[in-house]
């Protein structure tokens, strides 16, 4: 996982056509990573945020509803930041 | 293209199912790479979080209560990555299909 891009040009015992299957496979696979880390910062973000008393048996009834829309919000924001910007680039 | 290679002897044939058990094997491994990795992510985030919240000042051991509080953290993380994961795969699904452009 360590490796650049997705490579099995190194793995001679393969044909092309397996080889490129597996090159097929390892996007997938990348692409799946990349979302699992998007889940784990965002996890880590909403937690902060929306976790701010004590640790119970389960979530507040506002923890609860803060982290069911924690995402929606940040993308949203994000989106915002973005549309901002270029608003902005537009009057200079 | 099939007539040109299939037609060849058995012991291609024996080298192909070969070739397909170890792309399958390798499959496998990466997926099972890619899960370890994630687990391990996960595990890290949990203790930074849990214990930000349970281990307010540590002392000589764990007291009872703060594992009391670990353990119950740890669920709790649990079940807002799965939240969090639910919501993304969900909005990242939305902004696909409407077609409203790269905004992700």
């Amino acid at each position: 996982m360590s490796s650049a891009g997705p490579s099995t040009a190194q793995i001679p015992q393969f044909d092309a056509a397996t080889r490129q299957e597996l090159e097929g496979f390892l996007e997938q696979e990348q692409a799946k990573a990349k979302l699992q880390a998007s889940v784990h910062e965002l996890t880590n973000t909403c937690w902060n945020k929306c976790i701010t008393g004590g640790i119970s048996t389960k979530f507040s009834r506002g923890e609860a509803s803060c982290l069911e829309n924690c995402v929606d919000r940040f993308l949203d924001s994000s989106l915002f930041i973005v549309k901002q910007i270029e608003a902005q680039k537009q009057h200079m | 293209m099939s007539s040109f290679f299939g037609g060849g002897a058995a012991s291609s044939a024996g080298a192909s199912s070969d070739m397909n058990a170890r792309k399958e094997q390798m499959k496998q491994q990466i997926q099972q790479e890619l899960a370890v990795a994630n687990a391990q992510q996960l595990i890290t985030k949990i203790n930074e979080n849990c214990f930000e919240k349970c281990v307010k000042s540590p002392s000589a051991s764990l007291t009872s209560s703060e594992e009391q509080c670990l353990g119950r953290c740890m669920n709790l993380y649990m079940s807002a990555f799965d939240q969090v994961s639910r919501s993304y795969v969900a909005r990242v699904s939305k902004e696909r299909a409407g077609g409203m452009g790269g905004g992700l």
